[in-house]
């Protein structure tokens, strides 16, 4: 029987809210559209007349999965703008933080949101009933990520110790001690669980993506570097606009995000992976290459390797920062704020995180750009799902659907974030419209 | 070991008008509790929920209620046979939710011995910090209940294995 037009109501195992369109006629795709209708949260606007200093503790609340990635990008795009500097012990604060972030984001979807597809679980409550210890292990690594953050952050949601310059206050290294006992645990988790998903079975799908992701000179990437695609892209993040535009479509709150020129684009782990395997700990790749992964994936439905290879490392550049750990003399550079536009871009667990403020020289913000990864990823998604749904047509429809799902969660989209904005047109009874005064100028 | 022999959990949201039913509940049964029974606030984060519940011998869950009944009404649930319906309680799609929470640990294995769960229903979650009144009148009333649950749950700890019905 030819399969018909279908939708998906609401995605199941996504963070948010969306749903999935698939458009089908004469056998053959007509449109697939991922909706989102989370509803957007204007976090751009009311930004604007709020103090730079309250830009990490205000975009913390676009996520409660990655709010360090949302208050690492804000502060170093103020710092961007003020030429404030921050290193040594606090950039590696910094690093330290990320890497919780890291482990507990891609563990709760590794365990709880994705692999219950490849072992054909409708939910991982039914998973946790046959697999009672692979989960709990899942459960004690994001704890392990959990800890990091509340250590380093101050708080496991929405970290209270992230400021412009620095922190607010720094650990001893007496404190860190019991976490890198934790993490010695949790690398040794982090590598059963590269070996755990390896075996799972991957549907022969690949494709040729532009992957767009930061490359540093030395490092795995997380706060900063060069932005570089497998295209021959390779701008500072200062340029991000030229290269980069935002389109609001019919059929989603949140803005569609396309390379000028070249069109849609694929951030978040696997695109690290192919931009940056040369930069994982020794022990990630050897890892990683275990794992029947090359130096480079384009199997969307081998994110869950990478997400684990991921883990991995953030487990052993952890224990790596916590070794080499003296307590800075202090918990934060001086910041003067000036009047000045500032860029800042570091890697969410999903993929890359732009911010864009522009400051008065009292230090208020002007004007804010907010693009989230998830934002970034929608076209490729639906792409992906066209590419998906030809190849697998012969498919039943109720299982050729539950395949379409699937293929949507090979991307862990963030739907909070991703409704953060939306170009609202001013209408009679909106108080918060484009181009009003800021506050409190 | 679990640590603690009768645990009180409060879940809600605060400034979220009715959703904040079940803290009221567990602060204003703090000061009362009697020895061996405890009670905190939760957010009800799934994941952490649980593993508060894997800590405790016995424990009582309390939370607003979100399923077209009458504000103020009151509901009890024994969750050791099986969970309470899952769209009786406000969830959110960013997390787990309780229901979701006392079936994982359910399936880990980690439930404690006794638990019970309190849903009061309410009318109004938007933001504000403003309760209806018949979901006040039932943050009293389950208030009682709870506190009378734990002395019962206690009591029943305390007899030997074999005497225990």
């Amino acid at each position: 029987m030819k399969p018909k037009t279908f939708k998906v109501d609401m995605l199941a195992r996504v963070e948010g809210e969306g749903g999935l369109y698939v458009k089908l006629k004469n056998n053959t795709v007509a449109d697939v559209q991922l909706k989102i209708f989370e509803p957007p949260r204007f976090f751009e606007a009311f930004l604007r007349g709020r103090r730079f200093e309250e830009v990490p503790d205000i975009t913390a609340r676009i996520c409660g999965i990655c709010p360090v990635a949302y208050q690492m990008s804000a502060v170093h795009a103020m710092e961007n703008a003020f030429g404030v500097k921050v290193e040594g012990q606090l950039r590696a604060l910094r690093r330290l933080l990320y890497c919780g972030e890291w482990i507990e984001s891609h563990v709760l979807h590794i365990y709880m949101l994705h692999a219950p597809d490849f072992l054909g679980y409708p939910d991982a409550i039914q998973m946790a009933r046959d697999h009672s210890e692979v989960v709990q292990r899942g459960l004690r690594l994001k704890k392990t990520g959990n800890e990091i953050v509340r250590l380093v952050g101050g708080r496991e949601v929405h970290p209270i110790n992230v400021r412009v310059g620095g922190f607010y206050k720094v650990p001893t290294r007496r404190e860190l001690e019991p976490l890198a006992e934790q993490l010695k645990w949790a690398r040794d988790a982090a590598l059963e669980t590269v070996r755990f998903v390896a075996k799972l079975p991957f549907p022969d799908f690949e494709h040729d993506y532009v992957f767009v992701a930061l490359r540093h000179p030395e490092e795995y990437p997380y706060n900063e570097g060069h932005l570089v695609s497998n295209d021959g892209l390779d701008i500072s993040i200062d340029h991000y606009d030229k290269y980069f535009t935002e389109e609001h479509v019919e059929h989603s709150n949140a803005l569609h995000s396309t390379l000028k020129n070249t069109g849609a684009y694929f951030v978040g782990p696997l695109a690290r992976y192919n931009l940056n395997f040369d930069r994982l700990s020794s022990l990630a790749q050897e890892a990683a290459r275990e794992a029947g992964l090359g130096s480079g994936c384009r199997n969307p439905f081998q994110s869950i390797v990478v997400r684990a290879v991921e883990t991995l490392y953030a487990c052993d550049e952890a224990l790596r920062i916590i070794d080499q750990y003296e307590p800075p003399p202090v918990a934060a550079v001086d910041v003067h704020p000036r009047a000045a536009t500032g860029y800042g871009c570091t890697e969410a667990p999903r993929g890359m995180l732009y911010h864009r403020y522009k400051v008065s020289d009292e230090g208020l913000i002007l004007d804010a750009k907010i693009v989230p990864p998830t934002s970034q990823n929608q076209k490729v998604i639906e792409q992906d799902v066209t590419q998906f749904v030809t190849k697998y047509l012969a498919l039943p429809q109720e299982e050729l659907q539950w395949k379409c799902e699937q293929a949507i969660r090979n991307y862990d989209p963030c739907i909070s974030c991703a409704t953060h904005f939306l170009k609202l047109e001013i209408s009679e009874q909106q108080a918060i419209g484009n181009g009003q005064k800021p506050m409190g100028g | 070991m679990k640590s603690k022999p009768v645990l009180i959990i409060g879940v809600g949201t605060a400034y979220r008008n009715d959703d904040a039913a079940g803290l009221i509940v567990a602060e204003r049964l703090k000061a009362r509790l009697p020895e061996g029974a405890s009670a905190i606030i939760h957010e009800g984060e799934g994941v952490s929920l649980m593993e508060q519940l894997a800590d405790a011998e016995a424990a009582v869950l309390i939370d607003a209620m979100c399923s077209g009944a009458e504000p103020g009404t009151i509901r009890r649930f024994d969750a050791g046979a099986q969970s309470p319906p899952a769209q009786m309680f406000r969830h959110s799609t960013h997390a787990i939710g309780i229901a979701e929470a006392i079936e994982l640990g359910r399936a880990l294995r980690k439930l404690p011995r006794r638990l019970i769960v309190y849903g009061i229903e309410g009318r109004n979650f938007d933001a504000g910090t403003q309760l209806a009144p018949a979901v006040e009148a039932s943050i009293e009333t389950v208030t009682h209940r709870v506190l009378e649950e734990a002395h019962q749950l206690l009591a029943s700890e305390e007899l030997p294995a074999e005497t225990r019905s």
